[in-house]
């Protein structure tokens, strides 16, 4: 693990977030765009996990904050599939184009 | 280049690799799949990082949770085997115009920053499950207890939430 500089992992990590981030700029359709952020919050987890192992390997914040992330991105899933599944019942349709109204 | 190295290498070109393929694909069932994948490549990652916790955690929740739920509602809402409709060109050529700019822009900072040398033990894993256990639930200086409890009213929030919603209006009275 050492003979690996911490700058490479960093690199993977941005990578996999403008990824994402390229993702959610083209995608049109509710559920990729879930996919793409659930990418971008994935790489800052690597780099908390990174950090954490790399800089101070004798504690823990970083493994905190990653858990507390990953629980806070299956709320987010289940809430914005929710939505989605709500969306798609009154619009037939989950494009984000579709959906021009808030309440009718 | 070390065995290790290697490993790392591979990972990184199978993850970030699915997560191409996941977000340009036309067919959404397999951008789920590669998806799947990617989080699977990151969840090796955790693993070749000596995180076993947060590996487990990641192929947990990400793999069997929330990717299940993804195809799920893929099942639910689209008609399977059609194609997405492809991106707007000029759409695309700035997006990725952008995502590429910001990425060349990162690995810029990144190769100036000279980042310091670890702090105590480098190498010797610390994070066992007993340990990260002890801490979360801890009330002393670094324990994380009152963000516990914060973070399991939330996740009750979001299931109420998620229920409101979905949830079948009656019709009206018409």
């Amino acid at each position: 693990m050492s003979q690996v500089p911490l700058t490479h992992i960093l690199i993977v990590s941005s990578a996999l977030f403008f990824i994402g981030m390229y993702g959610l700029f083209t995608r049109r359709n509710l559920i990729t765009m879930l996919m793409s952020v659930e990418l971008i919050l994935n790489s800052a987890n690597i780099n908390f996990v990174a950090f954490n192992r790399y800089l101070y390997p004798e504690r823990l914040d970083g493994v905190f904050f990653t858990l507390f992330i990953v629980a806070i991105a299956a709320a987010e899933a289940a809430v914005a599939i929710a939505i989605i599944i709500n969306l798609y019942r009154n619009f037939k349709s989950i494009d984000v184009e579709a959906a021009d109204e808030m309440k009718f | 280049m070390s065995a290790s190295a290697v490993v790392f290498y591979m990972l990184s070109v199978v993850v970030l690799g699915a997560a191409l393929v996941a977000v340009t694909s036309r067919k959404i069932f397999r951008s789920a799949i590669w998806l799947l994948f990617s989080l699977t490549g990151i969840a090796g990652l955790y693993f070749w990082l000596q995180m076993e916790f947060v590996a487990a955690v990641q192929i947990v929740v990400y793999v069997g949770g929330i990717v299940v739920l993804i195809i799920f509602s893929i099942f639910l809402t689209q008609q399977s085997g059609k194609d997405l409709p492809p991106p707007v060109r000029v759409r695309a050529v700035f997006s990725a115009l952008a995502a590429g700019a910001g990425f060349v822009l990162t690995c810029l900072m990144l190769s100036q920053h000279a980042f310091p040398a670890a702090v105590g033990n480098r190498g010797e894993a610390v994070a066992g499950v007993g340990t990260i256990g002890a801490q979360l639930l801890s009330t002393k200086e670094h324990g994380y207890v009152l963000p516990f409890e914060v973070i399991s009213v939330l996740l009750l929030a979001a299931m109420i939430g998620c229920i409101v919603i979905a949830m079948k209006t009656k019709p009206d009275n018409q």
